[in-house]
C-alpha cells in the first residue's frame, strides 16, 4: 500500500506526519522522501545510509563524422536542445527532456545517448524502517524524473509512505501518482485553506481517495473544517498547537517517541486510512 | 556583407528590439546596398525555452556574419560563436542607425553574453 503525504502549502507538517506515521508503524514500512529539492526526512529519522546511486537522464551526443547537418534532430526537438549549424552541431543537455526523438529521426545513426546527472538516490534504514531519498543536483531544473526513480525503488511488500514536495505542479503529481491514498496536511488558516483547495483539485484529477490531517489545529479559524465537511473529506487526525510538540519538533525528535499517546494516535491514523480504503 | 539586426518592425527605420531570441523580427541587411530581408521570428517569441538558440540558427542560415542586438544570453552567444557570427550587443536606435554605426566602424564586438540565462 502506498500513502502519499502531500499538502499544497509548504510548512504544514508533511514531513512530521510522514516520519511519525512510519515510526509509529515501526515494521514492514518504508519512507520515501520525494521532496528531492529539499529532502529533510533524514533529519528526523537519522537513517544509517547504506548505498548511494547516481541518477542520470539520457541526453544526445552527436558523432560529427556521421552527421550530414540535415537538421532533422533540431526540427523534432520541442525544447531546442540541439542547434545544427553549417559545420557543427551544438547540444544543450540542460534543455533536453530525454524523449529520444532526435535519435529516432537521425537518418545517419549519428546520435547516441550519454547521461546528464539528475542527482542521487540514497538508501538506508532507521529503526527497522526502510529509508530512501532523492537529492536533486544543484542547478538541475527537472525533478520529476528523479522522483520517479525514488518511487521505482519502493518495495511493494512494504507499506510505502511518500513524503511529497509542496505545491500542485509536476513534482507533486510525480509523488502522488499511483498512490492508494493521499494524506493531505494543512493548517486551519486562510493560507492553509487556499492551498488545500488547490491540492484537493489535483487529487481529484488523479482520482485517488484522500483524507486530512489538520496541524496546529487550534489556531486560525473554522473554515478548513467547514471546507472538509462540504467536500466530504474525512479529517483523520488533528494535531494541536502545543508547546511540547513544537519543542520536540524543533530539536529534531519524534513526537511518537517522546509522547507515547501519539504513537497510538498515528497507529489509529493508519487504521483509519485502511478503513477509508475499505469503504471505497 | 550581411548583418542581422533585431527589430520591432519591418523596415530600416524601425526601432531595434533589444531582445535577441524573442525579438519579433530580425532584419538581414546587406551593408553595401542596404537591401534587406525580414525574418519573422514570431515562432521563437513564445518558445518555452531555447529561443536564442533557434534565433541564432536562423541568423546563421541566412548567411549573416554579424548580429547587432541589445542583449544576448549565454546559449545564444555560444551558438553564434560556433556559427562564426560576431555579436554587437548593447545596441539601440533604428536598424538604419545600427547599420550605419557598423559601417562607420563605431562598434565593439562582444566577447561574452551580456544577459543571464532565463530560468
Amino acid at each position: 500500500m502506498i500513502i502519499s503525504v502531500a499538502s499544497g502549502k509548504g510548512g504544514t507538517g508533511k514531513t512530521t506526519v510522514a516520519t511519525n506515521l512510519a515510526l509509529a508503524l515501526g515494521a514492514d514500512v518504508e519512507l520515501l522522501d520525494c521532496d528531492v529539492e529539499e529532502p529533510n526526512a533524514h533529519l528526523f529519522l537519522h537513517p544509517i545510509l547504506q548505498r548511494t546511486e547516481r541518477v542520470e537522464t539520457p541526453v544526445p551526443q552527436v558523432d560529427m563524422e556521421k552527421c550530414t547537418f540535415c537538421k532533422k534532430c533540431a526540427e523534432i526537438c520541442r525544447f531546442n536542445a540541439l542547434a545544427v549549424l553549417k559545420d557543427t552541431v551544438l547540444v544543450f543537455p540542460e534543455l533536453c527532456h530525454s524523449c529520444g526523438g532526435c535519435m529516432l529521426v537521425c537518418p545517419e545513426g549519428a546520435i547516441t545517448e550519454t547521461g546528464r546527472e539528475l542527482g542521487t538516490l540514497n538508501f538506508g534504514t532507521s529503526n527497522g524502517i526502510r529509508f530512501i531519498n532523492g537529492r536533486l543536483r544543484v542547478g538541475e531544473a527537472m525533478s520529476p524524473p528523479l522522483i520517479h526513480r525514488v518511487r521505482d525503488a519502493a518495495d511493494p511488500q512494504l507499506i510505502t509512505i511518500v513524503d511529497a514536495p509542496p505545491g500542485t505542479s509536476c513534482p507533486v503529481i510525480a509523488a502522488m501518482h499511483g498512490a492508494d491514498f493521499i494524506l493531505l496536511v494543512t493548517e486551519p488558516t486562510p493560507f492553509g485553506l487556499h492551498d488545500l483547495r488547490l491540492a484537493v483539485e489535483a487529487v481529484r484529477v488523479l482520482g485517488i481517495p484522500c483524507g486530512l490531517v489538520v496541524n496546529r489545529a487550534d489556531i486560525g479559524d473554522e473554515k478548513v473544517f467547514a471546507y472538509a465537511q462540504s467536500e466530504n473529506i474525512p479529517i483523520l487526525l488533528t494535531i494541536p498547537f502545543e508547546r511540547r510538540i513544537a519543542e520536540i519538533y524543533s530539536r529534531g525528535k519524534m513526537v511518537v517517541e517522546e509522547i507515547p499517546e501519539w504513537r497510538e494516535k498515528f497507529r489509529r491514523l493508519f487504521l483509519d486510512i485502511t478503513g477509508v480504503l475499505a469503504e471505497t | 556583407m550581411k548583418i542581422a539586426v533585431t527589430s520591432k518592425g519591418l523596415n530600416l527605420d524601425s526601432e531595434m528590439d533589444p531582445r535577441f531570441g524573442r525579438a519579433p523580427y530580425i532584419l538581414i541587411v546587406d551593408t553595401e546596398t542596404l537591401e534587406f530581408e525580414v525574418v519573422d521570428n514570431s515562432i521563437n517569441v513564445n518558445a518555452f525555452k531555447g529561443a536564442g538558440i533557434q534565433a541564432a540558427t536562423m541568423v546563421s542560415d541566412k548567411g549573416a556574419s554579424v548580429l547587432m542586438t541589445g542583449y544576448c544570453g549565454p546559449k545564444a552567444f555560444m551558438t553564434l560563436e560556433a556559427a562564426g557570427i560576431k555579436v554587437v550587443s548593447d545596441t539601440s536606435g533604428t536598424v538604419r542607425e545600427a547599420v550605419q554605426a557598423f559601417k562607420d566602424g563605431q562598434v565593439t564586438f562582444a566577447t561574452a553574453a551580456n544577459k543571464e540565462a532565463h530560468w
